[in-house]
């Protein structure tokens, strides 16, 4: 044998096995994400994907704690209108470009200023960014907003390569350049999303995974199929019908985390003519529709016992619930009483919501619970698109809705109640409410926002513009040869630690 | 003959002008804006309104219209609003995936139908026609989209043989690229076998009543040697005209099958496209497959002037 | 000959034959008790279609609940003969609708021809080129998702065979002696479409009527599916379906229900056409 043939040999030996070593994990989404431009990109299981693909100056953590990503620490100053970050040494974007204050100054601004941006709202509370050293930057705020730090742990902080932005441009989402743990290797739409450990990462002595492609699977049923026979490694997420399935599977690993956000009702309350029928008029009525809901059914029937059952924006393991407050039982006859003192037999109503089989099921338990209290519910199921305009355009009743949840929880609220709120689509005006939003908002002395938010879940909770009734938890199914995996309340799916055996 | 097809593709050009139309104002009609859809939880009403102007959706409608279509002459579909790829790259991406499952689907109902129609046709009227034709009759009438959720309740789940969904490249993996596709085929097969089966059968029975086949049979010929040597290659040239025809509903019916299998092709595409308001991929998708139904319907008439000898010297 | 004995005779003689005809008779057989099961279903003893129960998810089979009951404790054999009702509605509705329009289009674009024949012929050609369930799904998504919007998306989506059929009869019929006869008497258009054309281009849309039923059933069993049919809590099988899909693996008698439902009514039809046309087509003989 000759030299040759043998190193031939040898090489390829070494080859294999590396192949056989190489990590490949495969996990199921949801749906497809959208655009991979953290400035214009706007699904939620994109920011799935983001995760592994982008760092943010800050991350959470399993508490919803703000800790140290990009940025090492930063401070806010006394007036609230300053915002200082230091920036870790020596971080490289995908493309080899040095991440430092320059790059973190374009890409704020970027997000600030592309006509295609979806971060502008995010942002709104900037009046500028500034590098004010080589790793340090500064944002100067139009006024105090204790939630931009929250803003910062999502897309609106998630730093790209200015050289490949800059070249891209609006079309940056088709090759994404940022400074996650794995780079973007190639997307084919509706099928996959592959990404690649990238090798100079600043913590890359934590990532074990080499490769990672997400494949979108709308269908739960279709996606448990698919991990059990062991052609995806990861599931987000499982149906709630499947959570006891998984645990029972000595294959299978599980893990679930309650969720940021809550499952509610509107009301139309003076969104254009159908805010004068009487359940936006009411307060009664919305009490009595609250009242005779029978939540813990709800979440049994649905849910398989894994949801929570709640009634204020932000489930009851919450820092920020008002436990004075907690999720009441079904009281019948009490709504029954509130109906008629409302001056009702039974009361007609048209109520839309979104037609997937999850919401369609809680939909009709629901209508047959306040059918018993007299209400006659129409259901008006509708795809996601039209409830989307309708809601806005004051085309409604009732809508059922859902809101995925923020880190800060002025991300919860503040659109949805205060009288100028984009999300405001029940037009629900209240000077009170207004003002302890826009206090809690200002201040970043948790105790002061924590009584302002009180304050706030009493009245609302009173008022009802938005009928919560209950929180979803995040549930994963994966093969047990799967370890290190946590489930995060922000839904993420964060690879650090994460081991693979073959 | 080259001025026949001449004609003809001169008749497209309004019909798909037509359907062109049609495609634009029906989709416009739907309730609910494409920004919005978009934009999801994430509804800033400053955004909305800028990408409404950005995208062109505040003009008139017929302005709207002529722009896509001038732009469309010249191969430019646009872009995807939700994804932001050009609607063109997006088309090339799926096309294959739907045709290898279009392919697959035909072999199958072709290897099932073409046999049953000649050996039902030859039994006329005999038990095993009848127990044929009622065969027939029965895979023509199962819903598409049960008989997949059917067979990955049973395959897939239970008995955990195939994959329920997915795909891959036959050029990546071809083993695995026909695993995958096998189900879904099989489904959209089904229903066209029967199809198949029912032209075949009838045109094997017109050729068996014929002339010259009394002849073969008279001088002796052994039954097989004239069904299959003599009546099928002249029963089956109409089949491969319907074939041409068939292909462009295969495309159509394609829709559910990869919904509920979610194969990533050309049906996927264009239910996502309109449930998300994505009007540049509906319009660009309808348009494409339009254009593909009319030239296969072309093309097969081309083919049954040229396959029957009668008709081409009337040209 | 007089000019009405023409229809009534070849009709009399057509039901005799498919009185003989075991296509039609096994259909018939499949169908008309579905119908008597869907037009009686409210003086039937079954559970209340939309009766819940907290304390019944999803059971199997039982000697309560013959077929079982659903995700929120509904029972599954009652649902079903509810059902029964959206899905023949559907079927009958949209294939009139679909009749109504197309018939009188085909006509006129078969007896007038010229440029009538022209604008119609490329408008039908237009709407078969785009696929049958795209424009349904589009148009029940512009209605807004109901069971008459999705009868009304059906109809307006087969019309176009409806269309091409009828014209490729009246272009048959038109030159036949009878009605150069009528045209030399002098009868108007209307007329001589509505005595002498007409009557005898019905036993092949009849036909063709039939089998679109079958088809019509399935779409609507389609749209039903991806959620633009019949609205909770009314059952229909497609709905059924589609929410069955998510408990495949908890509850998979389920699913087998509504499928085997729509299955069988869509033979019954197909084959009550296949019958028809055998009895009402004497070429086939």
């Amino acid at each position: 044998m000759s030299w040759k043939t043998l190193a031939t040999t040898a090489l390829a030996g070494c080859l294999f096995a590396f192949a056989g070593q190489a990590a490949d994990l495969r996990i199921a989404l949801q749906d497809d994400p959208d655009m991979l431009d953290p400035a214009q990109s706007r699904s939620f299981v994109g920011r799935i994907v983001y995760a592994s693909l982008c760092d943010k100056l800050v991350d959470i953590n399993e508490n919803v704690e703000f800790v140290p990503m990009l940025a090492t620490d930063w401070s806010t100053s006394e007036d609230g209108l300053k915002l200082v970050m230091n920036l870790r040494e020596g971080v490289k974007f995908h493309d080899g470009e040095p991440m430092n204050a320059e790059a973190v100054v374009y890409t704020i601004t970027r997000n600030m200023t592309l006509p295609e941006s979806r971060r502008k709202s995010e942002l709104s509370s900037v009046e500028k960014v500034e590098a004010t050293g080589p790793l340090q930057v500064t944002f100067t705020l139009k006024k105090p907003d204790a939630s931009l730090v929250a803003q910062l742990s999502d897309r609106a902080g998630m730093i790209v390569s200015p050289k490949a932005a800059e070249a891209a441009g609006a079309n940056f989402g088709a090759n994404p350049v940022c400074a996650g743990p794995f780079k973007f290797v190639e997307r084919v739409a509706q099928d996959r999303i592959v990404l690649e450990k990238f090798a100079d990462y600043w913590d890359a002595g934590n990532y074990h995974v080499d490769r990672v492609t997400y494949v979108p699977i709308p269908d739960s049923t279709v996606r448990l199929a698919n991990l059990r026979s062991g052609d995806v490694q990861l599931v987000d997420r499982i149906a709630a019908t499947d959570a006891a399935t998984v645990q029972g599977d000595a294959s299978l690993g599980y893990a679930e985390a309650v969720g940021l956000g809550s499952m509610g009702m509107y009301v139309n309350m003076a969104n254009g003519e159908n805010g004068k029928k009487p359940m936006g008029q009411s307060k009664a009525l919305r009490q009595a529709f609250s009242m005779a809901i029978d939540r813990e059914a709800i979440n049994q029937v649905v849910f398989s016992g894994t949801a929570l059952a709640g009634n204020q924006p932000w489930p009851p393991t919450s820092p920020w619930y008002n436990k004075d407050i907690p999720v009441q039982p079904r009281d019948i006859e009490k709504a029954k009483a509130l109906v008629k003192e409302a001056g009702f037999d039974r009361v007609a109503v048209t109520l839309k919501h979104h037609n997937n089989p999850v919401v369609t099921q809680t939909m009709q338990m629901i209508q047959a619970m306040v059918a018993e209290a007299g209400f006659d519910v129409s259901l008006i199921s509708t795809e996601f698109a039209t409830l989307l305009n309708n809601q806005s355009t004051g085309d409604y009743e009732m809508t059922r809705s859902d809101w995925s949840g923020r880190a800060d929880p002025d991300g919860n609220v503040h659109q949805f109640y205060h009288s100028k709120g984009g999300l405001n689509d029940m037009k629900y005006s209240n000077p009170e409410v207004d003002k302890l939003l826009d206090a809690a908002r200002a201040s970043s002395d948790p105790a002061t926002r924590k009584a302002s938010y009180n304050a706030f879940a009493a009245i609302v909770t009173d008022e009802l513009p938005i009928i919560t009734f209950g929180h979803q938890k995040f549930l994963y199914g994966f093969t047990a040869k799967l370890k290190g995996f946590e489930a995060y309340p922000d839904a993420m799916i964060r690879l650090r630690g994460v081991t693979l055996d073959n | 003959m080259h001025i026949f097809i001449a004609k003809r593709l001169l008749v497209a050009i309004p019909t798909l002008l037509l359907v062109s139309i049609f495609v634009f104002f029906l989709q416009k009609l739907l309730p609910g804006d494409p920004v919005m859809a978009l934009a999801g939880e994430e509804r800033d009403p400053v955004v909305l309104a800028e990408l409404r102007e950005r995208y062109g959706f505040n003009d008139p409608l017929p302005v709207q219209y002529v722009r896509w279509v001038v732009a469309a002459a010249q191969g430019d579909l646009g872009i995807s609003l939700r994804t932001g790829q050009p609607v063109l790259e997006l088309i090339a991406q799926k096309l294959p995936v739907t045709i290898q499952l279009a392919i697959m689907a035909l072999a199958i109902a072709f290897c099932l139908g073409v046999p049953a129609g000649i050996y039902a046709a030859v039994r006329k009227r005999r038990f095993a026609d009848h127990a044929v034709n009622f065969l027939a009759l029965a895979s023509l009438s199962i819903p598409n989209f049960w008989l997949g959720i059917m067979l990955i309740l049973l395959v897939s789940v239970n008995l955990q043989w195939l994959p329920a969904s997915g795909y891959v490249s036959p050029w990546e993996n071809l083993g695995l690229s026909l695993k995958t596709m096998i189900m879904p085929a099989v489904v959209l097969g089904t229903g066209l076998s029967a199809t198949l089966l029912r032209h075949t059968r009838s045109s094997m029975m017109g050729v068996l009543k014929s002339d010259y086949i009394r002849t073969a049979r008279a001088k002796g010929l052994s039954g097989r040697t004239v069904v299959l040597g003599h009546a099928f290659r002249n029963a089956v040239l109409p089949v491969i005209t319907l074939t041409a025809l068939l292909f462009g509903e295969l495309l159509a019916g394609a829709v559910l099958t990869e919904q509920i299998f979610t194969i990533p092709g050309f049906g996927k595409l264009i239910v996502d496209a309109v449930f998300t308001r994505d009007y540049a991929v509906v319009q660009g998708v309808v348009l494409c497959t339009a254009t593909g139904f009319i030239l296969l319907n072309l093309v097969a008439d081309v083919l049954y002037v040229l396959l029957n000898p009668r008709l081409r010297s009337q040209l | 000959m007089t000019d009405a004995a023409v229809p009534a005779r070849k009709g009399s003689r057509a039901w005799r034959s498919l009185r003989r005809n075991p296509s039609a008779i096994v259909g018939a057989v499949i169908v008309i008790p579905i119908i008597l099961l869907a037009v009686f279903a409210p003086l039937l003893p079954i559970a209340d279609p939309t009766a819940t129960s907290w304390t019944a998810i999803r059971l199997p089979p039982s000697a309560q609940y013959w077929l079982g009951t659903d995700e929120i404790g509904r029972d599954i054999l009652s649902r079903m003969i509810w059902g029964a009702r959206a899905s023949l509605l559907a079927g009958v509705i949209s294939v009139a609708i679909a009749l109504v329009t197309g018939v009188p289009l085909g006509l006129l674009a078969g007896y007038f021809g010229g440029w009538v024949d022209m604008v119609i012929s490329r408008i039908t050609e237009a709407l078969l080129a785009m696929p049958f369930l795209i424009m349904a799904i589009a148009l029940a998504a512009f209605l807004g998702p109901s069971l008459t919007n999705a009868m009304i998306a059906i109809g307006l989506s087969a019309m176009p065979i409806i269309i091409r059929l009828t014209r490729g009869q009246v272009l048959a019929v038109k030159a036949e002696d009878y009605v150069e006869g009528a045209r030399a008497v002098g009868l108007n258009h209307v007329e001589i479409m509505g005595r002498y054309i007409l009557p005898n281009i019905v036993p092949p849309i009849i036909v063709q009527a039939t089998l679109t039923v079958a088809t019509a059933i399935i779409a609507e069993a389609s749209l039903s599916f991806l959620g633009l049919g019949q609205q909770a809590p009314a059952p229909s099988w497609g709905s059924m379906l589609n929410t069955a899909k998510n408990f495949l693996t908890q509850a998979p008698t389920y699913a087998l229900f509504p499928g085997l439902a729509i299955f069988l009514v869509v033979v019954g039809f197909n084959l009550l056409g296949d019958g028809l046309r055998e009895a009402l087509d004497p070429r086939e003989n």
